[in-house]
């Protein structure tokens, strides 16, 4: 993936970074990323304990929430990491992008373990089937996840390798996984819609980014010749 | 069955168990304790001593738990305090419940619009267990306390075109933070709305108080519908207006989401909302790895409300 997206060259590497924390950023990303899934290790591990102490009145639901969320957030982190490596030239974040998003997959997964588990009750059959069949907003999600799949199975330089420049036709998924996301948490929102249109303008920003610095790189080609 | 009582909850939160087991002074202990714990804090219509110097008739166990008080005080959906669960218990203090009037108006011969006190004045009370089934597929058991609607209704004397009843909450966007929000999609002032018979049956009530206490903010102080067959959001808080009509008023969410939400809104587990099924719900208490699901009865188990549409088609009319 180091040689995934942007111009090559790496004339600007993390210059402003003391050497220290340049050599273990990606162990410090790392760790970061998963700051939001120990937490909630945490109260899991306190509401197992003692039942009705650290996630409220609903605890499956809080958990679904929580996982949900943060494989959301961390998903357009992501699709973050090619713009800001371009608008702050700093190629090597680039780096960091596969980590970024095996967690966001990770996020997502047990997002949808916590859902068959505590909310379906493992009732495969019935719940899921029927939900994945009759309910838009879970359609939808799923969508999504079975379209991060082949993303996160071919993640790996070897699949890179193997898939040349087919790889990042394929990767290309993430977009409509991205956008399936977003219209998952549209259409479970009642009432209100802050999140949405939180998310929504971040989706915007990232994809309006990409549109805009693909036309300038037609046109700079163009004006080459 | 064995459920095991929250560790946080401070003792004094849970004087249910305690309370239905000394019933005979149900009213002065558990209003001690509540003087004592602070609980609730808000700023109340009617001072506790209101409360304290009725005789409240206490309410027939119905032999399931009772959801805990800290459960039900602090999971709550009031969007007009923001839409997360934990929303109004934060922040519905904000909200100044002294003094609050009520307007009965539209089709009854003696419209007013009085204080509440003046307008509770000489109604008896009495405590009503109910199961509260939401539309969201969650449910409680709560000990209200309350009186019939049908007590209230007759003393405005409804004419004979009377044939619906409209409600409304408060509306004061300075006090209520999610009615000032620019991502909500509700038309405020929150409505609902039933028909004037359903309004009348015995089972349907005005509540001003919860756990021996009165309401606390986030429930709907200082007063609030129940309706225990229909969907939980049937059942208006904060009320500050009742009005008699001869057309079926508009309500909220049927306003919104006409597919998801009915004027009716009974309980029935044969009717799925588009979104999810309402099969089954989780009873609170639930915990974690053993969420405790029960299968959803119709008109949440009080059959008795059944003759109010008998001949009607409750698929067409959920
Ligand atoms: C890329 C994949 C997915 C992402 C990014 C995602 C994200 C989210 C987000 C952000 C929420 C809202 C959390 C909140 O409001 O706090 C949510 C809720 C939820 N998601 Fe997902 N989700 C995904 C896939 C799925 C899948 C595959 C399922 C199940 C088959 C699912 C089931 C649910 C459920 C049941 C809720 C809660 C709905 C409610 O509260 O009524 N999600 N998800």
């Amino acid at each position: 993936m180091d040689r995934g997206g942007v111009a090559g060259g790496s004339k600007f590497v993390l210059m402003s970074l003391p050497p220290v924390i340049a050599a273990c950023s990606k162990p410090l990303v790392f760790c970061l990323l998963a700051v939001p899934l120990a937490l909630l290790g945490v109260d899991v591990w306190r509401e197992a304990v003692a039942p009705g102490s650290a996630l409220g009145a609903d605890p499956g639901e809080a958990v679904v929430h929580h996982l949900g969320s943060w494989g959301l957030r961390i998903l357009l982190v992501t699709l973050a990491v090619s713009p800001a490596s371009r608008v702050f030239r700093q190629p090597r974040l680039i780096r960091f992008r596969r980590m970024i998003g095996l967690w966001a997959f990770t996020y997502v997964v047990l997002h949808f373990v916590a859902y068959l588990s505590l909310l379906a009750g493992f009732d495969v059959i019935n719940v899921l089937v029927d939900d994945v069949y009759k309910r838009p907003y879970i359609t939808v999600g799923f969508t999504a996840l079975v379209l991060l799949i082949p993303l996160a199975a071919t993640s790996t330089r070897g699949w890179q390798r193997r898939l040349g420049r087919r790889w990042r036709t394929l990767h290309r998924l993430v977009y409509p996984a991205a956008i399936a996301a977003w219209v998952h948490l549209l259409w479970l929102s009642k009432g209100g819609f802050m999140d949405p249109f939180v998310y929504g303008l971040v989706l915007l920003f990232l994809f309006g980014e990409r549109i805009a610095y693909s036309v300038r790189r037609r046109r700079a080609v163009s004006d080459d010749r | 069955m064995l459920i095991r009582r929250p560790s946080d909850i401070k003792p004094s939160e849970i004087t249910p168990e305690y309370v239905y087991r000394t019933r005979r002074r149900f009213m002065r202990d558990s209003l001690a304790v509540a003087a004592g714990a602070g609980a609730g804090a808000s700023a109340l219509a009617l001072p506790d001593s209101w409360l304290e110097e009725r005789r409240v008739e206490p309410g027939e166990p119905i032999g399931e738990q009772m959801t805990s008080e800290a459960n039900a005080t602090g999971y709550n959906n009031f969007y007009e305090f923001g839409t997360d669960k934990e929303d109004p218990a934060k922040y519905a203090h904000e909200m100044n419940v002294d003094p609050w009037t009520v307007e009965v108006s539209g089709e009854v011969a003696e419209p007013g619009k009085m204080g509440l006190e003046d307008m509770l004045a000489g109604i008896d009370l009495e405590e009503r267990i109910y199961r509260l089934r939401c539309v969201e597929a969650w449910s409680m058991v709560i000990p209200w306390i309350g009186f019939p609607v049908k007590k209230l209704l007759d003393r405005f004397k409804p004419t004979a075109d009377a044939k619906y009843v409209e409600f409304k909450t408060l509306h004061r966007p300075s006090e209520m933070r999610g009615q000032r929000s620019l991502f909500s999609s509700i038309d405020w002032p929150y409505l609902e709305g039933l028909r004037l018979d359903e309004a009348n049956h015995p089972l349907a009530i005005f509540a001003v108080g919860m756990y021996g206490k009165l309401l606390p903010n986030q429930n709907g102080a200082p007063i609030r519908l129940v309706v225990p067959w229909k969907y939980g959001f049937k059942s208006i808080k904060s009320i500050v207006s009742i009005r008699l009509t001869r057309r079926q008023p508009v309500n909220t969410w049927n306003d919104l989401q006409p597919r998801e939400y009915g004027f009716y809104a009974n309980v029935n587990p044969n009717v799925d909302h588009p979104r999810w099924s309402q099969a089954r719900e989780r009873r609170f208490p639930t915990t974690l790895f053993r969420p405790n699901y029960i299968p959803t009865r119709m008109f949440n188990g009080y059959d008795e409300v059944a003759a109010l549409y008998s001949g009607m088609d409750l698929a067409r009319f959920y």
